[in-house]
């Protein structure tokens, strides 16, 4: 069995938090494995492991960064199980490709995970009924579990699973067990406390950054300041001479393969590289910043050192004005907007934003004997893997991932580059190696959720309905940086699986142009839905003003009855417009859409359909004379299927628009001659506890398969805001993050 | 390199470290006392809050010589058996995401605490200001430190 982090819950705490009688306590043991079971261990699966004596483990191997995959994804095989939530080991699993796609992001541990879990918990389930049944000589149908034992309903008798784990691990696998009814469900829908929240608040979580191993040293890395390049030569005697520091060596410059084991071309053209640095070692990550600080790199400038995130502006708002790339076509929208009786145009653009979770990038590496071992932060163990290969130049079954708690990803940690790096120093250096990253190198170099511009037009007949949508997206391709070729980033738009509006307007269009940069791009917390989605939300509300509609009749129009084409995104299923509906109905009611509001105050509205999940958000604004806006309150509903945690769904969504207010209001990485003018969060500012506005949030009831729950609520709080704004001033905002200068009262 | 003295959770600890090191790195490298964490080295986020003789301090940019024999206080100290009343209401709300931040909170809102056993809104508003928590458990948080005035006020939890 290969190490792992270990949760036990266990009374550790007698009185207990909250009263409750079974906390959770983990314990960091990288290296150590569990110790060996008396007997026979029954472990039908990658996922389950019942010892003898007593002890249920029971794997994720998922990263967990906040959403809750270790408590959430147990929960469903503790279900199906039976087991006793307050007595099992929760284990993080390295990667391993035994346990499938290890991947967090997306949205998806939780959906893709819902079948196979439920499917590992129940055949186990079902072996250790055989076993019973067996032992006791009874039909099968005569028994029952609960709480971690089998028991015979006609006389009483009960056997633990531990008692039945030898004689279980001896029956053969069953196939196509049933699952259980979800009326039946103990444990799934239910709160249940996140699993790390006793050590967290007691500081005794451990996150990647708080790795240490024997001998081990603590690294920073100085990185070329502008995209693309690459150390010409360095002098390091000023580090040298500084305390502490032990080694300073080249990170070389390595080509990346892709993130997600896709398939890429020879002469792809993609950007995805390690431009490599100079790194200080030293016996404190003190003393390597400080060594930092005493070193000399020229460098060679980038491909990107001519660029400037204002010139980017420039020319997309060029390009939306010709035609790019035809991505759907629906009737004859440039006709149909000719003989429109009515026409609405408007432009929206967003920036560059950086991820800046809260732990910054970091890995631990060691190198021995022609293997690696990483202790890793990491949303992306399979991706890492696959790069660790290729950059050492040994094969994956020499390299050894630890999955360790990230304090947050947000995309960020889909990328590899910290692993690769500190892997590259280890091996230089010759012995583990610590690599942190500072703020400032985290702010600029980061993979940046891109710039986006919109043209979006609509036309209306002589009764207000609309009859041509037309949306023009002019951005940097994310795919295409680690695939190469213009690869459009359509989430959110009339491609992803909302097919809305366009897919229900009678003529429509959508068209991408790209604009090539050396600026590397990534995976933001909802994606290509966060730029898309702002657009569309903002365009539709502008169409309803225009027709003189209400926002909330406007879409409930929009949404009517006509069924729109399936999405083009693997992962999803057509929009069902009845739980659409639900949703919209059941903000606008819960949030008094259409009462009266103060002067200055207003209510905005936004409907998102994507990861499976609908989601609708009423924000309450207040401005200020000053411009300034205030978001009071934001009503949420959400049908996003099977809830297996309802209380971390919440939280989820306060947390998601948190997030998505940050960047409305704050978020902008701006280039000039390649470099970052941001650094830290004096200029890279983030919502503060005073700037969040009350959140409240209603689930719709569903037994449907579970949708995603971490990107969902980020989009829409944007656009509905800045339709809020609206209501509020008549002022319309089409441009992220927000200006609000426009808004003062002059 | 002289030897500095201070004191952490109630014991004396002797570290040799350049006396411009922050306290913080002490902590974490030469320590062990990994709950305080790095978020940007500028006192800008918060997650580095620790008390020094009972004020809540940035803990990335105070050098070591500044705290030389002063008490100093993390949250590996901040109680017995993780029992003080924020500790118990932080589990009870759920208050925790990603919890990379949540020490700092944590920090800062008992020394919010030990000063005005029961803020109001815009004291925790100010109090909090200097912190960041990207996955915005700031809600929770605001409702947990109600919660844990109650709780003292009831005499819950011991410190």
């Amino acid at each position: 069995m290969s190490s792992s982090t270990q949760f036990t819950r266990r009374d550790f705490l007698k009185t207990g938090a909250a009263g409750s009688a079974c906390l959770v306590v983990g314990f960091y043991l990288p290296g150590i494995a569990p110790a060996a079971a008396v007997g026979k261990t029954f472990a039908p699966n990658a996922f389950i492991e019942i010892d003898p004596n007593g002890e249920i483990r029971l794997w994720v191997a998922r990263s967990e960064m906040g959403q809750g995959p270790r408590t959430s994804m147990t929960m469903i095989l503790a279900e199906e199980l039976d087991a006793d939530w307050s007595h099992i080991k929760i284990m993080q699993a390295d990667f391993d490709p035994k346990y499938g796609d290890q991947t967090t992001g997306g949205s998806q541990s939780v959906r893709s995970s819902w079948d196979p879990l439920r499917k590992a918990g129940a055949t186990a389930r079902d072996m250790l009924v055989t076993a019973a049944s067996q032992t006791w000589n009874v039909p099968k149908s005569e028994c029952t579990t609960h709480d971690s034992a089998v028991i015979h309903t006609k006389s009483h008798r009960r056997l633990t699973y531990a008692a039945l784990a030898v004689n279980a691990s001896g029956l053969p696998v069953p196939k196509d067990v049933p699952l259980k009814d979800p009326k039946d469900y103990r444990i799934v829908g239910t709160k249940k406390e996140r699993v790390d929240g006793s050590f967290i608040v007691i500081g005794e979580a451990h996150y990647g950054i708080d790795t240490k191993l024997p001998g081990m040293l603590y690294a920073v890395v100085s990185r070329p300041p502008t995209f693309g390049g690459r150390v010409k030569g360095f002098d390091p005697a000023g580090a040298q001479k500084v305390e502490g520091v032990r080694h300073v060596v080249e990170v070389p410059a390595v080509e990346m393969p892709p993130l997600f084991g896709e398939e890429r071309a020879a002469n792809s053209g993609h950007q995805h590289y390690l431009w490599g640095g100079v790194a200080v070692v030293a016996d404190s990550t003190y003393q390597a910043i400080a060594g930092r600080r005493e070193l000399t790199v020229e460098w060679q400038p980038g491909a990107g050192a001519e660029e400037s995130s204002e010139k980017h502006r420039a020319t997309c708002a060029e390009l939306v004005k010709g035609s790019g790339k035809e991505l759907r076509k629906i009737g004859d929208p440039e006709a149909a907007l000719r003989g429109a009786a009515k026409t609405v145009e408007a432009e929206y653009e967003l920036p560059y934003v950086a991820h800046t979770p809260m732990e910054p990038p970091n890995c631990t590496a060691s190198m021995r004997d022609g293997k690696c071992e990483v202790w890793a932060p990491t949303q992306n163990a399979p991706g890492m893997a696959a790069a660790l290969a290729s950059a050492l130049n040994i094969p994956q079954s020499a390299i050894t991932i630890h999955i360790t708690l990230l304090g947050g990803g947000f995309g960020r940690r889909l990328n590899i580059d910290y692993g690769v790096e500190a892997a590259l120093i280890a091996r230089a250096a010759g012995v583990p190696v610590k690599v942190t990253w500072t703020r400032e190198d985290d702010v600029r170099h980061d993979y940046y959720r891109p710039m986006s511009h919109h043209r979006l037009r609509a036309g209306l007949d002589a009764q207000n309905g609309v009859t041509s949508w037309l949306h023009h997206v002019a951005a940097p391709t994310t795919d295409g940086f680690y695939l190469g070729g213009d690869i459009p980033d359509t989430g959110g738009t009339e491609l992803a699986g909302t097919g809305l509006p366009a897919g229900i307007v009678p003529n429509s269009l959508l068209e991408a142009s790209f604009l090539h940069t050396a600026i590397p791009r990534g995976y933001w917390r909802s994606v290509d839905v966060s730029w898309n989605h702002f657009a569309v939300q903002s365009f539709i509300d502008e169409v309803a003003h225009a027709a003189g509609k209400d926002p909330l009749e406007m879409r409930r129009e929009l949404i009517g009855t006509k069924q729109p084409p399936a999405g083009k995104a693997e992962d999803e299923k057509p929009v069902d417009l009845a739980r659409l509906k639900t949703v919209l109905n059941l903000a606008a009611k819960e949030s008094g859409w259409g009462s009266q509001l103060p002067k200055g105050r207003g209510r905005g509205i936004a409907l998102l359909y994507s990861w499976g999940t609908y989601i609708a958000q009423v924000a309450e604004v207040g401005v200020a004379k000053d411009g300034s806006i205030r978001v009071n309150r934001v009503v949420v509903a959400i049908d996003c299927g099977q809830v297996i945690n309802p209380d971390m769904v919440a939280a989820q969504i306060e947390g998601g628009i948190c997030f998505g207010l940050t960047a409305a209001l704050y978020g902008e990485v701006g280039f000039e001659n390649g470099e970052v003018q941001q650094s830290n969060f004096n200029n890279y500012k983030m919502l503060r506890i005073g700037g969040m506005p009350r959140v409240e949030v209603h689930i719709v009831p569903s037994h449907e398969g579970p949708g995603g729950v971490g990107e969902p609520p980020v989009p829409s709080i944007a656009p509905a805001v800045a339709n809020a704004v609206f209501a509020a001033t008549g002022k319309r905002l089409r441009r992220l993050p927000f200006q609000t200068q426009e808004l003062a009262e002059t | 390199m002289d030897a500095i003295a201070i004191n952490v959770n109630g014991k004396p600890h002797s570290v040799e470290v350049s006396p411009d090191t922050p306290l913080l790195w002490v902590l974490r490298d030469t320590l062990g006392l990994t709950g305080t964490k790095f978020g940007c080295g500028m006192a800008l986020c918060g997650a580095c809050t620790v008390h020094v003789d009972g004020e809540a301090t940035r803990s990335c940019t105070t050098r070591i010589r500044a705290v030389a024999g002063r008490n100093i206080t993390t949250i590996e100290g901040l109680s017995k058996d993780g029992q003080h009343p924020l500790q118990i209401v932080w589990l009870e709300e759920q208050v925790a995401q990603c919890g990379y931040c949540q020490v700092g909170m944590i920090m800062t809102s008992a020394a919010l605490l030990a000063k005005k056993a029961s803020p109001s809104d815009a004291d925790i508003d100010e109090a909090l200001g200097g912190h960041i928590c990207r996955c915005g458990t700031y809600q929770r948080i605001r409702s947990a430190i109600h919660g844990a005035a109650s709780k003292a006020a009831q005499g819950g939890g011991t410190r």
